[in-house]
Parts: structure tokens; sequence; C-alpha cells
């Protein structure tokens, strides 16, 4: 499997040098990061060239990096505290603004060389992410680029009818972002007086029931492997 | 003396749905016709987003996988399936080859389950009654060894990263007597049913090829079905790859395109089975590519059942990360106990990476894009639904058709909306 992923990826390098850097996924997959700025050519020598021809692209997704890597767990002090659940609220709120905080993914298939390939883009601008639109390539980006536009507020340049599509008639925010609220900020009901839906303010209380947790575990990270282990 | 006046003609707009019962759950068509025929078709849909990808963001990787039932609920194993994928390339582990058999014999039974329903719904929605009935009643057979097995008819939450939570029963559930079923009637009921789970499935893969012979010959060549099938909703082969169609809908255009057979994974390529493939594109060729994959899913089932039968064996990993410890060992050994709390509340820590798993479900390519950032929790998790860009693609195949294909179409893309809402 692994010799097939590396001549696919001495064809991408040959017909692509320096517009791709590889990523570092598992051994049978294969990723690609690229710039904004050069997406289209990208992607269109992806999709044509013969020795590639990514004739479909199955999946786009919105990624927001906002939290990654970052946990919500304290053993110190939930010793000190009895039962507590263990989690801390942590101070340092992450800048929002920072940059490479929105990527888009898409998933390529070759129906023809029965390969895959996955493609990132980070959008340069985190306050305003906007990235190329890609449905005059594949035309099955159209919904796939509204729903990421829907949930994290990516805007695609050249998108023929950029509208939501998954939230409410009239939602505000993104809701897959991470500064987004799970139980979200409106809910509504039956107002007997107006006799109509009305919004209100939610009313749940947020509330973690699993802190996130960040192991190092010795036999994922090459640094902390025992070298007795392996015997 | 004036002509007679001649009535103006113009478009309007019709509102089809959400609780239309042709829209197969919560679809909201807009469409714009000139008389009879659609010009424009804007499906709006989003009634039933739940946000599972979110939910499963706040939550440890096992508590989630009994939302992958959830997302198309006709289909239920399929979508386990992907995730648990998923995780195991994450994780670099892989289940025993007897806990791999039983997932492929339960991806077939669901292909069965969901090619059934949709024949019997897609049959009903276009003015076939009869079929619906038949469909019905081999379908309830087969949720009978879901609930053997998982105990649940639909949402079995069954497999687990690392294999699947037990072994397969040594006895079915039993009809019993009532006002409505005399005794004699549940104990012909029963017959099958006094084995085991796979001398029911034995019996099952037997009698189903003449239930399917039943099918066809009830619509195969019927006059009506054809003229509601044949040449409604033509999609050429190029449009299909373009749209990113999988499963029937691209194999119905004449590409031979399946992931069992493609991209193997588990033990499918062990099996001996084929992939039907269609000519002309249309909602006949899907109905008879769908019909052939059922009687190629049924030779799958019967391939794993014999399988099964003589390689008895562990069905989960011997990894204590992702396998809880026997229940006879908690009650006396301290670190079990541990072990067993730290294992259902805080979870395991999945290591840094990202990984796309697809399977070949019953609609398509479903498929589960996930980060990890080396917590207990996905980073993010994305489905890759089979039917959203098939529900995409309504609009380029209704235009020019009339009203009531409408309803052809919508059956033949067989979608469900717990997968393209999420």
């Amino acid at each position: 499997m692994s010799e097939l992923i590396e001549a696919l990826a001495l064809k991408v390098d040959a017909a692509l040098a320096g517009s791709v850097a590889r990523r570092a996924p598992l051994a049978h997959e294969l990723g690609y990061e690229t710039e904004a700025a050069t997406l289209l050519t990208v992607c269109r020598t992806l999709r044509d060239a013969p020795e590639l021809k990514f004739e479909m692209l199955m999946d786009v997704a919105g990624v927001d990096y906002l939290h990654y890597g970052r946990d919500e767990w304290q053993t110190q002090s939930a010793t000190h505290s009895g039962f507590s659940r263990g989690r801390v609220a942590r101070l340092d709120v992450p800048d929002p603004l920072a940059a490479g905080r929105f990527a888009v993914v898409y998933q390529l298939l070759s129906i023809s060389h029965n390969q895959r390939l996955r493609l990132v883009v980070k959008c340069p601008d985190s306050a305003e992410p906007v990235i190329d639109s890609v449905v005059d390539i594949w035309a099955s980006a159209n919904w796939f680029e509204r729903e990421a536009f829907d949930l994290f507020g990516i805007l695609f340049r050249g998108h023929p009818d950029l509208r939501r599509i998954l939230t409410d008639y009239g939602f505000i925010g993104h809701p897959f972002r991470k500064d987004f609220p799970l139980s979200g900020n409106v809910e509504v009901q039956y107002d007997p007086d107006k006799q109509r839906v009305v919004y209100q303010p939610v009313s749940i209380v947020p509330r973690v029931l699993v802190p996130k947790v960040i192991r190092h575990d010795h036999r994922y990270e090459p640094a902390l492997k025992d070298p007795q282990a392996d015997r | 003396m004036s002509a007679p006046p001649v009535s103006e003609i113009r478009n309007y707009t019709m509102n089809f749905g959400p609780q239309h019962p042709a829209a197969h759950g919560v679809l909201r068509l807009v469409l714009e016709m000139d008389g009879e025929v659609i010009r424009k078709a804007d499906p709006h849909i989003g009634l039933l987003h739940r946000g599972t990808e979110k939910l499963a963001e706040s939550k440890p990787f096992n508590q989630s996988i009994g939302y992958m039932d959830r997302l198309d609920y006709v289909s239920m194993m399929c979508n386990e399936h992907a995730y648990v994928l998923a995780i195991e390339r994450l994780l670099g582990i892989e289940p025993p080859l007897r806990a791999q058999y039983i997932r492929v014999m339960f991806d077939e039974i669901t292909r069965l389950l969901n090619h059934l329903m949709w024949l019997g719904a897609h049959g009903l929605d276009i003015g076939a009654m009869t079929v619906f009935l038949l469909c019905f009643k081999e379908r309830e057979e087969l949720m009978d060894v879901y609930e053997a097995v998982s105990g649940t008819r639909m949402h079995a939450t069954y497999y687990r990263p690392g294999g699947v939570y037990r072994d397969l029963p040594d006895t079915m559930p039993k009809y019993q007597a009532s006002r409505w079923r005399s005794p004699k009637q549940a104990a012909r009921l029963n017959e099958v049913r006094s084995g085991s789970m796979l001398d029911f499935l034995a019996a099952f893969t037997a009698a189903f090829p003449a239930r399917v012979d039943d099918y066809e010959t009830l619509l195969t060549d019927n006059r009506i079905w054809k003229q509601r099938t044949v040449n409604i909703g033509v999609v050429s082969p190029e449009r299909a790859l373009q749209l990113g169609f999988s499963g029937p809908m691209l194999r119905g255009s004449g590409i031979a395109w399946d992931l069992r057979k493609k991209q193997p994974y588990e033990v499918y390529e062990h099996m001996d089975f084929d992939i039907p493939v269609g000519v002309n594109g249309d909602c006949y060729d899907r109905y008879l590519v769908r019909v052939a994959e059922m009687r190629q899913a049924n030779r799958i089932v019967r391939q794993c059942v014999d399988w099964l039968r003589a390689h008895p064996g562990p069905v989960m990993v011997d990894d204590r990360k992702v396998r809880p410890p026997r229940r006879e060992r908690m009650k006396d050994d301290m670190e079990a106990l541990i072990h067993h709390f730290k294992f259902f509340t805080e979870g395991y820590e999945v290591p840094e990476g990202e990984t796309y798993a697809a399977v070949e479900a019953p609609k398509g390519e479903f498929g589960i894009y996930l980060i990890s950032d080396g917590a207990n929790k996905p980073y993010r998790l994305k489905c890759r639904a089979p039917s959203f860009p098939h529900l995409a693609a309504l609009e380029e195949m209704c235009r020019g058709h009339m009203l009531a294909d409408v309803v052809a179409m919508i059956g033949t893309q067989d979608i469900v909306f717990g997968e393209i809402d999420r």
C-alpha cells in the first residue's frame, strides 16, 4: 500500500512542484497542503493531468483550529478539591484572529487510477476567511461549500449561490466554530399570547460532562518510546 | 367577433414538503413550474439538523458510536463501521478476523435492510402498494437479527473500535402466542428461530432469492412501473462523476465503482460477489442495480455465515486501551475497577493525526474525516454522507420533467434526511 502512495506522491511532486507541501498523515493516506492563492491552479492540475486525474471531489470539510491541542484537565487541582470534575476553565483565551485558524479540506478521488488524495488549504485571514470556490472544477463542491459557509463562515469567492443550507432561516452565527457554544444562543418556544413561536435566549447552562484530556502515550510518540519495550 | 381570450400562462412557484409523505422525511422543495413542467427546483434542507458532528466533538470517542446509527437511520451499522474504522486507523489497531467477518456480514444485512426499505418506499411513492408490504415482511426478519445481536431493532451501537461489542448469540428472539397469533401460528414462525442466529440467517439466505424473484415479478416487467421509471432522471457517467455520485447512483450510470472491490476493507477481498452496473443511468437502471445488489448481498451473508460457523474466536482486539475489563475481574480486582471507571468516563486518547475512512454504504460512499489532537474526544468529525451530493443534483435531474417525476426522482436517489442534515 505505501509503495502506491509513494508512487502517487512522486507524480504529484512532478506535476505540482513548489505549489504544494506534503502533510505527514498516516502511511496509507496522502495529504497535501497548498496556499489559497494557488488553489485553483493546483485543483485544475489534479483533475486534468493524465497521471493524476482526480475527477471526483468526494467531500469538502471546514475546520476551525482555534482550540487545537488545548486540554481542560488539571490533575493536581482535582485531588486537592476532592471529587471535583477536575476540569479547569482556562483563562488564556486563544486569539480568534490568529492566522491559520480556518482551513478547508478537500477529499479527492480518482476513479481511473483508484487513488485518493487530501488537499488542505488554510484561509489567510481569520477575521474574514475567504477562499476561491472550486465549483467550476467539480460541480459537487456546490453544496459542500455552502455547508462550510453556513457552519464555519468561510466565504467562497466565485460560488454561484452562497446561501445558508443547514441552519434555520435567519440564523445568526456559525455554529461549528469552536467559540460557538454547544447549546447555542437562542431557543424557540410557543408564546400563547402572541400565538406564534418566539425566539428567546437559551436557558441551558453550558456544562462540560467529560473534560478534554490530552495524554502523551509512549506507544504513539517516538520521543517517549521505551527502548526496552520492543524487545 | 373577436377570438376567445387566451388564458394567461405563467410560471408559478410551488412548495413541496416538508411534511409530504413522498418527501422521505423532511425535504422542503421549492419548485418553479411552467404548467406541469419543472423549470427550477430548490431543495431546502436542514430541518433535521442536530449538529451530530459538533456533539461528537464534546464526547469521548466511544460515546458517539450511537450517534452514527442515527445519521442514516435505515443503514445503521454501515455508518458505525466508517466511524470505528477511522478510529482504528488512528490508533493503529486491527480487529480480529472473526470480528471482521461479523462486520462484513452485518454490513450486508444492513444493505438488505436499506434496499428493502428503499424498494418498498419507492414502489409506494410511484404507485405499487403490494411490494411495500412484501419488503417490510423480510425487513422484520432482519431486524430480529439486529435485535438478537445488540438488543435493539434499529440503532444497534454494536461495532466498537477494535472489534464488535459481543459475539453472536446462540438464541433468536421468538414469537409468543397472543390474541392475534394462535399457538400454532407462533410455533410455525418459531420453527426457524429454534437454533442459533447463524442457523436463522442460513435459513433466511436460502429463502431470500425467491423473495427477490417475487418483487421482480411484481415490478421488473410491469408496464406502469416501466412507464414511471424508464428514461426518467437520466444521468450521464460524466455528470455523475462531476456531481460526486457514489454507490448505486454511480453504478446505475454505468461506472463499475464499488469500494468493496476497489479499495477493500475488512475481509471483502475474500468474498465472492459481483458489481451490478446499469447502462442508461435512468431510474429503471438504478432499480435493477439495487435489486441485483440485494442478491449479491445475500451471497455475501451466506459466505460469512459459513465461515463464522467454522471459526470461533475472539471478537475484540486484546488491547486494554480500547477494551473494558471483564466483568468477573472487576469484582475482585481494584485495578480492573479503576480501569473500567476511567474507560467509561474519560475514555481513551487517540494519537494526533487525521484520517478519512470510507465504506461502501448502501447509498454510496459514507466517509468519516476525523481529526484528533491527541485528546479523548475527536477534534473535528466530518461525515461525508452519500445522499448529500445526490440531493444537490436533484435540480439538474428534475429540470424539464413533470411534477409527478419529482417523486420518482426523490425515490430513486434513496435519500434519508438523517444523514443529509446530520
